[in-house]
């Protein structure tokens, strides 16, 4: 739905935010020749801003004086599928699974390196500005044809059953962010599945044996503590 | 006061008025309006009093005041504020009465409750209206009642002899005595009679009969001067104690001690009453005693519990109470009335026939020829009565075996001198059938023995005095050897039975004393509340042969801490133990209060406290009643208070002990944030301070040097500060496990992908056997009791050593190993690097916060696991942690 931006092409970002320290570091560290960056200082700032200035990603705070972040996203997501990435202090896992599951498409604990933030707007920019899907996921050996449902790595064809296939295919569609617990189980095993964290976790633990050169340590598959899995990407 | 006038009293003469007076203060005040008969006016009297006091301003209420249908006093009730009856159900029939409870909540400054002589019905909280009056007073409500003279308990006999009629609702004397004011209401008996002849004190009919019984005018006027003498005397005692506490010289009297000693015979009521009144005429003090003889252990047991019964009258009217253990009364009673400076001993005349004396001194006699110094009062006690009372006490007769066993004996002896009486002189035989007396006093008992010695005189004629088989004597001389054959094992049975008697009594009382030993033993050898409170129990189930039960105050409230096995405490019971509590007096059965219970509850008093209640329940109903059993328990009242009082002082001095733990804990906190906080701060704003320099030029080299190190710095507060939040979250409760299934080879590779950016070169080797099955735990917390695990291990070792991760499943335990090839930890620290801010003193400075491995713990400990940490041979540590696979 998404179209390429104008304003010399760059994407414009609104950042929540109403700490002056942080937004004086943003400004910084998301330089004015990328991005384009506007600011809200409260929710309901935010909710008009994305709705007045159309911008491509929000970056939001969840400890705003107003409104609290994670309504904040689900308002949004009652009319947008535009990317959030929720930059928080709330390091608990809770936090992150409520932020994530009301429609956040990353979360970022502060403090954060800026290196990290920008992999990751990278990541969800790409995602919502393309057009259509990458058919090939690559990332390091490891080689997923989404057309031809064909993984390998390191040219060796891998056998996955079609649960494993889903599974590894669903994360490769949002490669380089995190998908909850109940995401995943309800993409892959469907709505009455969204509890069984079990089934999801057996099953991950026999993809991984299969792609991961040294399971106990992965490479491809990251998990995202007590909150969910994310696969790597470039 | 004024200097000239009074002599300065000595300081414990104040002290003793102070004390009273504050008392006084606590309690309330009692007035009592004393008339002589019903109709007098005393009810009357009273209401005009509360209308004086209401107009004063002060809250009256009627608690209860029985109008009789008089129209003058029904009109005197209006406009007082009444508090409605408690209806107790006694036989399916609501009987009225006064509703304590109810006037304890209302809590007026005086309350009015008539005829203070009342019995309650069954069921009430006491027996006695003048117990509900001392309740109220005690919660420190001011009260006004009305008694008659003929009430008082050591008027009773008194009373009797005036009017012959024995009255049955008595009050105590003492309760006269606690009264501030005693007003007396009189009129003339004339005017009276008038008055009861015009119906105003009875209904007719109940009018006519009562001017016979009662309302004699002889009778009446002697009442009059009974009741005109005692509030006189009640008057007289005022002035003295004005007169003591301003040190006016008076004409003193010496101070007198009366002693009376009471036997369980019928009589010693009367003496227990007539002892009161002389002690209150003199103005002394008095004491009972009961002197415990050898016999003693053989009188029935329906004595015994007279005897109790007499002790109890006379702790009632105030008499100090004592039981002594003698050879002889007399003996006994002169020598403890020496020790305890006894001027007066007062005895009962003898009502046994003449002839008696002879063989026994009468004891008043053995009394004065002892007494001394010491006057001794005879009291006469009315014949008639005596005679009518004779016929209860009567011995107990031995079982009829007894007696088969002395005629056995006898002929046993008889068989032995057969065969021998050819060789002896037949003076002889005697020495055999003495030998029979003495088995028999041994064995048997004193009239079995005195049964065999007679049997044994006439077997001993029959069989062996010539001419042989008749009871005929030949020779006169033989009757000197019969008297003495008889008179010898008399006294032979009654010294051995004697001796053996008082070798029973002293081996009950050791025996008490034994248990209390036992159970001082016991309390002192256990520390702890619990262990207390079990030895307490076990030793009173054991000793006393009772159930019990042990409830402590928890705050306001009492709470069940101990009991005997199976045992449930009612809510009834749970009422009585805390009445006995906040009244601080036993309560329940065998007491005054609330009798209807099954148990006796004794308040656990310290001399400062009330710690708790004790509930008994003993197995035979006379030991609740029994004296000997109430001190007995009381005393072990006494030692489980003390030792719960001790129990409780060391769980202060534990607290007090953590308390000062937890400030030296919450130093370390503060000199470690202030440390560990502003450490990195030093190296960020350094870093940053020079780089914003513009005058100062810096390589480029030196310049990554100090980003690089404000990087780390930074990462190393931001690390801090997690710990922080973490040890809060544990310790706060905040932090909630939440177990689920976890693969633990995913829990490993996760530690290992947060420490990525900090393995460098190192080499971690993994070993974790593939197909662990899962293990429930928090996967989130685990993770980070790995990392910190790994972390450290990193950091105290060389940084190309080796560091090993090892997890494996023995048993129904889960183990995770991380091992380092560090230079370890000193022995004496391994048992505390999980402590709190413990940090091993490193050369190198390294050290870390000393929150990671305490989090480690706190995180295993809440997953019911353990954590250790063990010196490797060949140098390094290995942290084990070991959960249960459930």
């Amino acid at each position: 739905m998404q179209k390429v931006k104008n304003e010399g092409g760059r994407p414009r970002i609104l950042v929540v935010d109403d700490e002056a320290a942080i937004l004086r570091f943003l400004k910084s560290a998301l330089p004015g020749e990328e991005y384009s960056l506007h600011f809200a200082e409260n929710g309901h700032a935010a909710l008009a801003a994305a709705a007045a200035a159309r911008p491509d990603l929000i970056l939001l705070d969840l400890g705003l004086p107003d409104l609290d972040g994670v309504e904040v996203i689900r308002r949004i997501r009652e009319w947008s599928p535009l990317p959030i990435i929720v930059l928080s202090v709330r390091d608990r896992e809770d936090d992150k699974v409520a932020a994530l599951d009301a429609g956040a498409d990353d979360y970022l604990v502060k403090p954060f390196g800026v290196a990290e933030l920008q992999a990751r707007i990278r990541v969800v920019l790409r995602r919502s500005l393309q057009q259509a899907p990458e058919p090939v996921y690559r990332f390091d050996e490891l080689e997923i044809d989404l057309q031809r449902r064909k993984v390998t790595r390191g040219g060796t064809e891998i056998q996955l059953t079609p649960t494993e296939y889903d599974l590894l295919r669903l994360l490769a569609n949002h490669a380089g962010m995190v998908l909850t617990h109940g995401q995943i189980l309800k993409q892959v095993w469907g709505n009455t599945y969204a509890d069984q964290q079990n089934v999801l976790r057996v099953t991950m633990s026999n993809l991984r044996q299969k792609i991961e050169p040294v399971p106990s340590r992965p490479r491809y598959i990251i998990t995202e503590l007590g909150v969910g899995y994310r696969l790597k990407s470039a | 006061m004024r200097d000239d006038e009074t002599s300065r009293p000595s300081p414990e003469t104040l002290l003793k008025v102070a004390q009273a007076e504050e008392a006084q203060a606590a309690k309330g005040k009692l007035k009592i309006f004393l008339g002589y008969a019903a109709g007098v006016g005393k009810t009357y009297a009273m209401l005009q009093a509360a209308h004086e006091r209401l107009h004063d301003g002060r809250d009256v209420v009627v608690g209860y005041v029985e109008s009789h249908g008089r129209s003058e006093t029904d009109l005197l009730l209006e406009g007082l504020e009444v508090v409605p009856r408690a209806q107790v159900e006694y036989l399916s029939v609501a009987l009225p009465e006064l509703d304590l409870d109810a006037v304890l909540a209302r809590r007026p400054q005086i309350v009015l409750v008539d005829e203070l002589a009342h019995t309650n019905a069954p069921g009430s909280r006491h027996p006695k209206r003048w117990q509900d009056v001392e309740e109220i007073l005690s919660a420190g409500i001011d009260v006004y009642t009305t008694v008659n003279i003929q009430h008082f308990e050591s008027l009773r006999d008194v009373v009797a002899q005036i009017t012959g009629v024995v009255v049955r609702e008595n009050v105590p004397d003492s309760i006269l005595d606690q009264a501030v004011e005693i007003r007396l209401v009189d009129i003339p008996p004339e005017d009276l009679l008038q008055r009861l002849k015009e119906g105003k004190v009875y209904i007719p009919e109940k009018a006519a009969r009562a001017a016979e019984n009662f309302f004699k005018p002889g009778n009446l006027m002697a009442l009059r001067e009974l009741s005109l003498r005692r509030a006189a005397a009640r008057v007289d005692d005022q002035v003295r104690a004005y007169m003591e506490s301003r040190s006016i010289p008076g004409p003193w009297p010496v101070a007198e001690r009366i002693l009376v000693c009471v036997s369980g015979s019928p009589f010693s009521e009367t003496l227990i009453r007539t002892t009161r009144r002389l002690a209150d005429d003199l103005k002394s003090t008095w004491h009972t005693v009961y002197v415990e003889t050898p016999g003693a252990g053989k009188q029935l047991q329906e004595n015994r519990e007279r005897v109790w019964k007499d002790l109890r009258l006379a702790e009632s009217l105030g008499a100090q109470v004592a039981t002594l253990t003698g050879a002889s009364v007399p003996e006994a009673l002169i020598d403890y009335a020496r020790k305890n400076h006894v001027t007066k001993i007062v005895v009962g005349k003898p009502t046994k026939p003449r002839w008696r004396e002879f063989l026994r001194t009468p004891l008043v006699d053995q009394m004065i020829r002892l007494s001394g110094s010491i006057d001794v009062y005879v009291v006469s006690i009315a014949p008639a009565e005596a005679a009518k009372k004779e016929g209860v006490l009567h011995r107990k007769r031995p079982p009829l075996s007894g007696f088969l066993k002395s005629l056995l004996l006898v002929l046993a002896a008889s068989l032995l001198c057969q065969p021998v009486h050819a060789f002896l002189a037949p003076t002889n035989l005697v020495m055999i059938y003495l030998l029979a007396v003495v088995l028999a006093a041994l064995r048997l008992g004193r009239q079995e023995a005195t049964f065999t010695a007679f049997l044994s005189v006439l077997a001993y004629d029959f069989f062996f005095v010539p001419p042989r088989f008749t009871f005929a004597v030949s020779d006169t001389q033989y009757l000197i050897t019969f008297l003495a054959l008889f008179v010898v094992g008399v006294v032979i049975s009654t010294l051995v039975s004697q001796t053996r008697e008082r070798a029973e009594a002293i081996r009950r009382r050791e025996a008490q004393t034994a248990t209390l030993y036992y159970l001082s033993r016991d309390l002192a050898a256990v520390s702890g509340l619990d262990a207390i409170l079990d030895a307490l129990v076990r030793n009173i189930e054991e000793n006393l042969q009772a159930q019990v039960v042990v409830l402590l105050s928890e705050g306001e409230r009492l709470e069940v801490q101990a009991a005997s096995g199976g045992f449930t405490l009612g809510a009834k019971e749970a009422a009585v133990a805390d009445w006995a509590f906040r009244n601080r007096a036993p309560a329940g059965k065998g007491t005054d209060t609330l009798g209807s219970a099954k148990l006796l509850h004794l308040p656990l008093q310290t001399s400062g406290d009330v710690l708790g209640v004790i509930g008994i329940r003993f197995r035979e109903e006379q030991e609740f009643t029994s004296p000997e059993c109430r001190r007995l328990v009381q005393a072990y009242a006494a030692q489980a208070a003390l030792a719960v009082e001790r129990a409780q002082f060391a769980r202060q001095a534990e607290q007090a002990q953590i308390l000062k733990a937890r400030e030296s804990l919450e130093r370390a906190l503060l000199n470690s944030v202030s440390h560990d906080l502003r450490t990195p701060l030093v190296t960020i704003t350094g870093a940053l301070g020079a780089l914003r320099e513009k005058d100062v030029a810096l390589a480029s080299e030196a310049k990554s040097d100090l980003l690089e190190a404000a990087w780390e710095e930074a990462g190393r507060l931001n690390r801090f500060v997690g710990n922080l939040l973490d040890m809060t979250r544990l310790e706060s409760g905040a932090l909630k496990v939440k177990e689920s299934p976890t693969d633990v080879q995913d829990l490993v590779g996760c530690a290992l992908a947060v420490l990525e950016p900090h393995l460098g070169r190192r080499s971690v080797n993994i070993a974790v056997p593939s197909g662990l099955p899962p293990v429930r735990m928090d996967m989130v917390l685990m993770t980070q009791v790995l990392v910190n695990l790994l972390d450290n291990a990193l950091k105290y070792s060389p940084p190309t050593s080796p560091v090993e991760v090892a997890a494996d499943i023995v048993g129904d335990w889960l183990t995770l190993e991380v091992s380092d090839r560090g230079r370890g930890v000193p022995a004496g620290d391994l048992s505390h690097i999980f402590d709190k801010f413990y940090r091993v003193p490193v050369p190198e400075g390294a050290g870390g916060t000393g929150l990671g491995l305490s989090i480690c713990r706190g995180i295993v400990e809440a997953h019911g696991g353990t954590i250790e940490a063990h010196n490797r041979s060949g140098g390094g540590l290995r942290v084990t942690v070991s959960l249960p696979v459930i």
